[in-house]
């Protein structure tokens, strides 16, 4: 097989732009959205109160539960059939935002209990509230251990905003598809499109690295 | 640092009681931990708690600084402040005597991704609010004078246990508490560095600060303790001055528990 070098050059500029003005902002919004959301998430995981325990517990289900494709098509196409029509840009970041709400509520709740119950016992005595306690004392450490699993849900992310395409966003994948069916070199592009999620996925990687570094200052090697 | 600079307000009037706790009450689920505990503690007053493990002296201490809501029981504070827990507490109470007290506590609990500043300072900035050069003075001050001057950068985690637990006990002091709770301050130390938190505790001691501490250390609890108390199976077995109650003990459960601790073998 001969590689067509000068479709490979010719296609990369709209494959970049596909990647710069698609999926990254796609995955950088619906990471941030979706972390917030699941801060709030696994707080109400955690909390004493049932109810608010339960619903927690409900959502997570669901979302683990279910496709991330199926979360997709339903809040695109599904949802106009109830009279709620949203635009493809709006319906990828809820979907995806609430799909990385569900996941990362569970890495976050997992790293607030990892903290030991004496640091919470140390934030009390010296007078401060819970909340306080959790944002000053609690969270610093927890962001800790959760950097490494948070990467792999942001990681995840990046590539799942393929599925994307399907609701006719225009991102990487679906610039790649269009190409491929103009210039019928499938083969060809479809590998273009996963060397830059590669290397999408590789800085990400390095930049998990910096951060564990950064944050593993304060304890002992 | 004299006692009467954190507490600028009180001149320490000697033998007036500065906590009163009577009644204590505890359980965990079905198991009683206090089944009815008095104190009395006079202001300058040192009183150690002893006792074998189980039996309710660190619950004792946490119901003081309201990490633990008793069941039952009145603690009053130097005569303005009176919380009973056999009614329902409100929270603002379980605060304001928390306020009075600071906690060193066993495993020291100091905050890892803090420096040993930003621990001390983190009470009286963030809590109390004050102006964060004025903190950071007196931190330094604190920290100089238990011999940890030029250790205000590093973290935790770069001290050694007994450097570790005298933080602990300058960021308890950094809140200007007019008691001092220490819950078996030298029970997760190397035995070499028992003596030098000790020797901070007693210092603290004869400058007058009010303290309860719970230990193990019966040398310390003799040469530098004003009352010992006794614990056993959530109940008070004994108490009085230390040549008594450590020396010629009346009761023979203290007697048995003295003789152990003495003579391990």
């Amino acid at each position: 097989m001969s590689i067509n070098w000068e479709l490979v050059w010719s296609s990369l500029g709209p494959l970049l732009t596909g990647a710069i003005f698609g999926t990254i902002p796609l995955a950088l919004a619906s990471f941030s959205l979706g972390l917030l959301l699941a801060l709030v998430v696994a707080l109400m995981r955690l909390s004493r109160n049932r109810l608010v325990s339960a619903v927690a517990r409900t959502y997570i289900s669901v979302i683990r539960g279910t496709p991330l494709l199926v979360q997709l098509f339903v809040i695109f196409y599904g949802l106009p059939s109830v009279g709620i029509t949203i635009s493809p840009w709006p319906s990828a970041i809820i979907a995806f935002s609430l799909n990385v709400g569900g996941y990362a509520a569970e890495v976050i709740r997992a790293a607030i209990l990892s903290v030991p119950k004496g640091q919470w016992e140390a934030g009390h005595t010296i007078g401060m509230s819970r909340r306080q306690t959790l944002v000053r004392i609690i969270l610093p450490q927890a962001a800790r251990v959760s950097v490494p699993p948070l990467s792999n849900t942001f990681i995840s992310l990046v590539k799942d905003t393929s599925l994307a395409s399907l609701i006719l966003v225009t991102e990487l994948f679906r610039v790649a598809q269009q190409v491929a069916a103009f210039s019928q070199e499938f083969m060809l592009l479809y590998l273009e499109a996963a060397v830059i999620y590669w290397v999408i996925c590789l800085v990400l990687a390095s930049g998990q690295s910096a951060l564990e570094k950064r944050l593993d200052r304060y304890v002992a090697h | 640092m004299s006692p009467t600079e954190p507490q600028p307000s009180d001149v320490p009037v000697p033998d007036e009681p500065l906590l009163t706790v009577t009644g204590l009450r505890k359980s965990f689920g079905h198991h009683v931990v206090l089944k009815s505990i008095d104190l009395e503690v006079r202001r300058g007053e040192v009183v150690t708690l002893i006792g074998p493990s189980g039996s309710g002296k660190t619950t004792v201490l946490r119901c003081l600084n309201g990490l633990e809501v008793p069941d039952a029981g009145v603690a009053e504070f130097a005569g303005e402040l009176t919380v009973d827990f056999a009614t329902p507490v409100a929270k603002k109470q379980v605060l304001a005597l928390r306020d009075r007290s600071a906690m060193v506590f066993q495993h020291y609990n100091l905050f890892p991704h803090k420096t040993v500043l930003e621990n001390v300072i983190e009470g009286p900035v963030q809590v109390q609010k004050r102006p964060k050069a004025d903190a950071i003075q007196e931190a330094r001050d604190l920290l100089a004078r238990v011999g940890l001057t030029g250790k205000e950068n590093s973290y935790p985690f770069e001290l050694s246990g007994g450097q570790q637990q005298r933080v602990g006990i300058v960021r308890a002091l950094a809140l200007r508490p007019q008691l001092l709770l220490f819950d078996e301050p030298t029970s997760a130390l190397d035995p070499e560095l028992v003596g030098e938190v000790l020797a901070v505790i007693k210092e603290l001691a004869d400058e007058g600060w009010t303290m309860v501490v719970v230990t193990h250390e019966l040398a310390f609890a003799r040469q530098v303790a004003d009352e010992v108390i006794f614990m056993d199976g959530g109940v008070v077995v004994e108490r009085g001055h230390p040549d008594t109650v450590l020396r010629d003990p009346r009761e023979e459960r203290t007697r048995q528990f003295v003789d152990r601790l003495l003579n391990p073998f």
